[in-house]
């Protein structure tokens, strides 16, 4: 019966955050036709450097530098993609292991500790909280507004399925898809924050295959971003049954629910190939 | 027409309104443009013709920004651009526009948002798209463009696409129209429209540059042409000039006396007409990509030695009928036998067992792999062949392809080539050779054999398919070459539609008819 | 092309290398000592080297399953979630083995592993020639399913009471050591050998892999030369998944001796850094993956001087600056094509 409270509710969302955040990153940065394997990368950065900057200058310095860590992390990716045409799952699964190290390293450089820094202030109370809730849900709002009804966002989608015509009419693309990249780095930082001062400090493997959580959010949602988000929130929902069933009940194996998310993005995927489409110039680079 | 006063004009006070000099652009070896010069007066249509890989779309793109120059100088409207630095923003910023071969549209997108795109209206940092589709609407019904500005590009068909595109340029300002062979894709009635919202532009004073192979057309419609060949300007002829007159100039007076000396008219007719059929095809219904039906009901039979044509303008079927013979798409209704087997439902390694063979109309998409070198292209296909127990047998496909390579006088002859690296005549007839050499051939489906193809090797490959005839093999030769057509076949079938409109022996086939039957006007 | 290949790869591993410079750097010790100690520990000594070659074996695996699904134009990141399943599939069956000539079972063990992992890779390959669904996503997400169906089928079923292992095979399962300086290299890392030649030859040399490169390099004309399209996917991917499937080859039957929780983990991933730096090529692979064995375990033996994670960081350089300086001319040269 708690499953149906108020704080069951919470917890949905709260987990949700870091999925929406990402999810919204990578219809950004795919739209632009830019395929974003490195979104997990981007939170694990995130999550970090939030916990650098909270560790330092308190919470509100650690969101700052958890989307500044985020977009470090898709300059690089961007830089790899964009300038030099690597192939961009690659260059996504690359920056993943990157970002996985260099934490590490840096964990021991700067906490001095292999697993996880120290305790960080983070998100106190329910405003906090709340208000990181209320501003997911207006980003979402707001990216969904403006990709469709902003001459920003018509360019976007233009760029993501057919580079040449926008080419052809003075877009210049690679700037348009740089600044996907960059806003899907912000995005993703922001949500590794989320992470990170939700949880007082970073914990090695932090990210936990969130970011491919949020491209099969992304996936399953067709890459609109108001049901990406819906797909979010599915996924959020999967996850806190997880959490809850581990000590309630043995009627569903919780490594069942786990698979929930994956399995029906499988399915997913099986169904939009026939039906909705993705950017039709997704993981194509593009030059003169 | 206009003719000889428009060019006057614009060497007299008045600016041109599009001047090139000394135009350059060299890709390796290939010299695509070799000083190029052109001078387009206001309200004038200017065609520049010339065979595939004459350079006049490379020219085209110069101006437009989409390729950059080597050397040279480009004036609009009196004004100095310079190629150092062009780009697609500057020519639009010039007043120039471009109607590619292939549209630069977003399938996804409406009308409105394609034709502003990059040059959005805002109202309040948001989108305008109301006040931009009333700007269409008007545009079109001065012009004769009419199209909904508010439905998806992806359910217009080609010629709407067109339109989208002319009035994307119009909406923009543009004063001087670049369009790159506009008339491939149109159906003949979607041409005379063309023509007449180009007339009603030229006659509001604006500027049109169309690029084309078709003599007919450039006749019809040109106030002055320019003929290349090679990348070089040879020709600047004014309108009403004859189309043997350009014809000539085109492909150069030898190469044009060559062509008239090899055309023999009809072929005798060797075709054993009793012998069992060895291709046929039966009330065929084939489905066109993104809907409808790309052959709709198509018979014939093809016996040992016979050749049948395909003509027709391009897009009435004859992609999809070669590709559903060879196994390649799925057949919606109908038979096709091969030696009276039904393969309708065999995979396209059946057929090729059974001696089906086939020459793709784009080799570089289906008849090789341009990264395999020249060895592994001869085995294309032909790999059970020269498969042991699994195993590729080595030392019979070094032999197979130096034979293929000599026989076919492919050049270079070096077989660990990759195939990219070859001339597309070079390319073709290693794929012709290839096909025809099969052991066991019975028939051949054969695209467009000599697309792209320079003279002296569209004159070989033409003489192999000959042969193969003469040897018993049955052709079918799909082809928007009349010409071709008629040098090679017995009996000429013109596609329109997704239906043989007509079947006609070769020898009675004048442009006249086949045109008439083509353009569906007969029907 | 072959000298350009040379050389950017060359320039990756000399960009690499001046980052993890920085790197030691910024921790306060010298680069010289550090790789001095790095080749001391590893090519210096026969434990070194043991260790060098245990750690290879799963990437030249892992290497060989993503180059084969490269060559034939696929993309397999899902060799995370086959080595596992083929890992535990090993396991069972060698658990069950007792009493079998050597051969027999090790041979049985081997078939169990890559029939599970082919099954595991053919069914993202049939997703995408039935549905068109691609295989990147499909891959990523069996990898986690695979984990959790590992984890519950071993919990449920399989593991040994309170702990996160299957029980251990049977004796005539187990590959022989290699003999070096009680290091775990074993008979497996010779097995990663043959599998690379095989792959070569297979490769070059049938039918097949004529086929499934064609397929690679341009699936229209592959189809119009009678490759069955739909078929030949299915059977790279399985083949992809196979290869991966063997990992377990060196650490279930060749050291642990079971199935456990987290084997093996991260060279999945790996095997596509071992893949690009070997040029998708199989008789290339096995350098590559010596190279990323040396780090893996160079790394461990740094420890005390520096975070080994280091070498996470040179391993992920590697790749994006493999990734950056190859494909710039690949692609322009595949869109000069159309």
């Amino acid at each position: 019966m708690e499953l149906l409270g108020l704080a069951f509710a919470l917890q949905v969302l709260r987990i949700s955050v870091p999925y929406a955040l990402a999810a919204m990153g990578g219809t950004l940065s795919e739209r632009s036709g830019v395929v974003n394997l490195a979104l997990e990368g981007m939170l694990l950065g995130g999550a970090f450097s939030a916990t650098v900057g909270s560790f330092y200058g308190g919470a509100a310095a650690g969101v700052v530098a958890g989307a500044f860590g985020g977009l470090l992390v898709a300059a690089l990716y961007a830089w790899v993609v964009l300038r030099f045409g690597a192939d961009q799952i690659v260059a996504g699964v690359a920056i993943n292991l990157l970002a996985l190290g260099a934490t590490r390293y840096l964990l021991k450089l700067i906490f001095d500790s292999a697993s996880s820094s120290p305790s960080v202030p983070g998100f106190d109370g329910a405003g906090w909280a709340g208000l990181f809730i209320a501003l997911t849900a207006l980003c979402v709002v707001a990216i969904h507004g403006w990709l469709m009804l902003t001459p920003g966002g018509l360019r976007l989608r233009a760029v993501g399925d057919q580079p040449a015509a926008a080419h052809s009419l003075g877009v210049d693309v690679l700037a348009v898809r740089w600044r996907a990249v960059l806003a899907a780095g912000v995005l993703a930082g922001l949500g590794g924050a989320w992470l990170a001062l939700d949880n007082h400090g970073f914990v090695d493997r932090m990210s936990g295959g969130r970011g491919y959580i949020a491209i099969a959010a992304m996936i399953f949602g067709r890459w609109q971003p108001l049901t990406a988000t819906a797909a979010c929130l599915l996924f959020g929902l999967a996850d806190a049954l997880q959490l809850n069933l581990q000590t309630t009940t043995t009627l569903l194996p919780r490594e069942w629910v786990q698979m929930l998310p994956y399995v029906l993005t499988m399915v997913a995927l099986v169904g939009v190939a026939g039906r909705s489409r993705p950017p039709a110039a997704l993981g194509t680079p593009f030059g003169r | 027409m206009t003719g000889p006063a428009a060019i006057g004009a614009g060497e007299g006070g008045e600016a041109a309104a599009l001047s090139l000099e000394g135009v350059t652009k060299r890709y390796g070896a290939l010299l695509a443009n070799d000083h190029v010069a052109l001078e387009v007066a206001a309200g004038q249509v200017h065609a520049i013709v010339g065979e595939n890989g004459a350079g006049k779309s490379t020219l085209l793109q110069i101006v437009y920004g989409t390729v950059a120059a080597d050397a040279g100088r480009l004036r609009v409207r009196g004004r100095d651009l310079d190629l150092a630095r062009h780009s697609p923003a500057t020519a639009i910023a010039a007043g120039l526009g471009m109607v590619h071969q292939h549209f630069m549209l977003v399938p996804t997108l409406r009308v409105v948002e394609n034709v502003v795109l990059g040059r959005e209206p805002r109202r309040r940092g948001r989108l305008d798209l109301d006040a931009a589709a009333a700007e269409i609407a008007a545009l079109g019904e001065r012009h004769g463009l009419r199209v909904d500005p508010w439905r998806r590009v992806e359910q217009l068909t080609v010629g709407e696409q067109q339109r989208v595109e002319l009035i994307k340029i119009l909406w923009r300002g543009a004063q001087t129209l670049l369009l790159d062979e506009p008339t491939a894709v149109l159906a003949p009635t979607e041409v005379g429209d063309l023509f007449a919202v180009l007339r009603s532009l030229a006659a509001a004073g604006k500027s049109v540059v169309l690029v084309s192979h078709k003599l007919d057309e450039v006749t019809a419609i040109a106030d002055a042409v320019t003929v290349m060949r090679h990348g070089r300007v040879v020709a600047r002829l004014a309108a009403g000039t004859s189309s043997a007159e350009i014809a000539s100039a085109m492909v150069g007076t030898d190469a044009a006396s060559q062509l008239t000396a090899a055309a023999p008219g009809a072929r005798p007719a060797t075709a054993s007409r009793q012998a069992a059929a060895v291709l046929a095809a039966r009330d065929l219904v084939v489905p066109r990509d993104g809907g409808g039906r790309g052959v709709d009901g198509v018979s014939f039979e093809l016996r040992p030695g016979e050749v049948l044509g395909v003509a027709g303008v391009q897009g009435n079927g004859q992609s999809e009928l070669a590709l559903a013979l060879a196994g390649l798409l799925p057949v919606r209704s109908g038979r096709v036998l091969l030696d009276g087997i039904d393969v309708t439902a065999a995979p396209t390694g059946e057929r090729l067992a059974r001696g089906l063979g086939q020459v793709p109309e784009d080799r570089l998409l289906r008849g090789l792999v341009p990264a395999f070198d020249l060895a592994e292209n001869a085995l294309l296909g032909r790999q059970p062949e020269f498969t042991a127990r699994g195993l590729l047998a080595r030392g019979r496909i070094a032999r197979h392809a130096a034979e293929l390579i000599a026989a076919s006088d492919v050049r270079p002859p070096d077989p660990s080539l990759p195939a990219a690296s070859l001339s597309g005549g070079n390319q073709q007839k290693l794929v012709v050779g290839r096909e025809l050499s099969r052991p066991g051939l019975r028939a051949l489906v054969c695209a467009e054999p000599t697309r792209g193809v320079d003279v002296a090797a569209a004159a070989g490959i033409h003489r192999r398919l000959r042969q193969a005839a003469d040897s018993g093999v049955a052709l079918l030769i799909i082809s928007t070459d009349l010409a071709e057509l008629r040098r090679l076949a017995d009996r000429i079938a013109v596609m329109y539609r997704g239906r043989f409109a007509a079947v006609l022996e070769a020898a009675q086939a004048s442009d006249r008819a086949l045109g008439q039957w083509m353009t569906g006007a007969t029907a | 092309m072959r000298t350009r290949a040379a050389t950017s790869i060359a320039i990756a591993l000399l960009i690499a290398m001046a980052a993890a410079s920085l790197l030691i750097l910024a921790y306060g010790q010298s680069p010289g000592h550090v790789y001095a100690v790095l080749l001391g520990h590893t090519w210096g000594d026969r434990y070194g080297l043991g260790q060098v070659l245990f750690k290879s074996t799963p990437l030249i695996f892992t290497g060989l399953a993503v180059a084969v699904a490269f060559q034939a134009g696929l993309f397999n990141i899902g060799a995370e979630g086959q080595l596992l399943v083929g890992g535990l599939a090993m396991a069972l069956v060698g658990a069950r083995c007792g009493g079998l000539p050597a051969p027999l079972a090790i041979g049985l063990c081997l078939a169990a592993g890559a029939l599970a992992g082919a099954a595991l890779g053919a069914l993202p390959g049939w997703l995408r020639a039935r549905f068109g669904a691609h295989e990147v996503i499909n891959t990523i997400m069996l990898n986690f399913i695979a984990q959790a169906l590992a984890l519950w089928l071993g919990r449920r079923f399989f593991f040994v009471e309170q702990t996160v292992h299957t029980p251990a095979i049977a004796d005539c399962a187990r590959l022989p050591a290699l003999g070096l300086a009680g290091s775990a290299a074993s008979v497996g890392f010779a097995l990663a050998l043959l599998a690379a030649i095989a792959v070569h030859g297979l490769m070059r040399h049938t039918r097949l892999g004529f086929e499934l490169r064609a397929l690679g390099q341009s699936a229209t004309a592959a189809a119009a030369g009678g490759v069955a399209i739909g078929r030949a996917i299915v059977v790279a991917m399985a083949l992809s998944g196979g290869l991966a499937g063997l990992v377990g080859a060196g650490t279930v039957l060749g050291y642990k001796g079971y199935y456990e929780e987290g084997i093996a983990s991260g060279s999945g991933f790996m095997g596509i850094a071992v893949a690009l730096l070997g040029r998708n090529r199989p008789l290339w692979i096995v350098p590559a993956a010596l190279l990323f064995g040396t780090l893996a375990h160079g790394g461990l033996a740094v420890n005390a001087l520096v975070p080994k994670e280091i070498v996470e960081v040179i391993q992920a350089i590697v790749i994006l600056a493999i990734a950056a300086s190859s494909s710039d001319l690949q692609r322009l040269a595949a869109q000069g094509q159309r």
